[in-house]
């Protein structure tokens, strides 16, 4: 019964969430509006969407964004210096290949998105089979510390909630 | 409004200009595209989050209402701007460059566009 009404819980309680800042006041009817979305959407769309993403210690997806959140901050500097006092000659730039351990399609396109919004780096592709994923560098002397950090520092906290 | 409350919106506001700046000049100065794609993925998150927070303070404290609009705009350019240079990168591969360019993929199977996914016949 709560399989059919609700598939995605988590999906439902952030449509709830989103709606009441898009109105940003939260009143019995909004609430009542929020929670009708909360549930006729995931319903509408459960075909689409198979399969429920296992988390394990949500509680580490706050340590996870914060350290996103601070990179993003470094790699804006780190991006605006190479753009503003490197001489287009030097800046070095090339593909990397990171292999993946991760196999969680949720972990997988977070990984990606962090890859693009973090330090001199964009996700590009992955391989056919998902198993490892394509970045471009825009500036490094030592590509292997790109792939080590991508490793140890995102992808061995998504493995934790992941599993 | 007193004069500090101005000066810290005041100060995000420059700073946004200035990140908004140079990932516009990014893009006219870098060589190609993927490294063009670079400047407006992270250069110009800073300068969003800059107005957005500036945003927020000037509600918060001289309208004396707290907006939650700001953080919406935040989540959705978190998840639009990871998906959008995804895109763009794999279709500057699919344009203008070819397999031997790249890296090989360290597994059984090539890159998602050279390659087909494994099949239900693949698994043994």
């Amino acid at each position: 019964m709560r399989r059919r009404l609700l598939p995605h819980p988590l999906f439902s309680l952030s449509l709830l969430v989103v709606w009441l800042m898009l109105v940003n006041k939260v009143t019995p009817g909004n609430v009542l509006l929020g929670a009708i979305l909360g549930v006729f959407v995931p319903m509408l769309t459960a075909p689409y969407w198979p399969g429920q993403p296992h988390i394990k210690k949500p509680l580490k997806m706050v340590e996870y964004v914060l350290v996103v959140i601070w990179d993003i901050v470094v790699a804006n500097f780190q991006v605006a210096r190479i753009i503003l006092f490197k001489r287009n000659e030097d800046i070095r730039s090339g593909w990397v290949c990171v292999p993946l351990e991760i196999t969680a399609p949720e972990a997988i396109t977070l990984l990606a998105g962090t890859i693009t919004m973090t330090p001199g780096t964009v996700s590009a592709m992955l391989s056919a089979d998902g198993t490892s994923i394509l970045v471009h560098y825009l500036h490094d002397d030592d590509p292997d510390t790109i792939v080590e950090e991508i490793k140890t520092r995102y992808e061995r906290r998504l493995k934790e909630m992941f599993p | 409004m007193n004069m500090f409350v101005e000066i810290v919106i005041s100060f995000f506001l420059v700073v946004a200009g200035i990140f908004g700046l140079v990932g516009s000049f990014g893009m006219v100065k870098l060589k190609d595209t993927m490294q063009r794609l670079h400047a407006p993925t992270k250069a110009t998150t800073v300068g969003v989050g800059g107005v957005l927070i500036a945003s927020m303070v000037y509600f918060l404290l001289v309208k004396g209402t707290l907006s939650f609009h700001e953080l919406l705009i935040t989540l959705f350019l978190f998840l639009t701007a990871p998906v959008s240079a995804h895109f763009i990168a794999k279709t500057f591969i699919q344009a203008k460059m070819k397999p031997e360019e790249l890296p090989g993929s360290e597994s059984d199977y090539g890159w998602a566009i050279y390659d087909d996914p494994p099949t239900y016949y693949d698994k043994d």
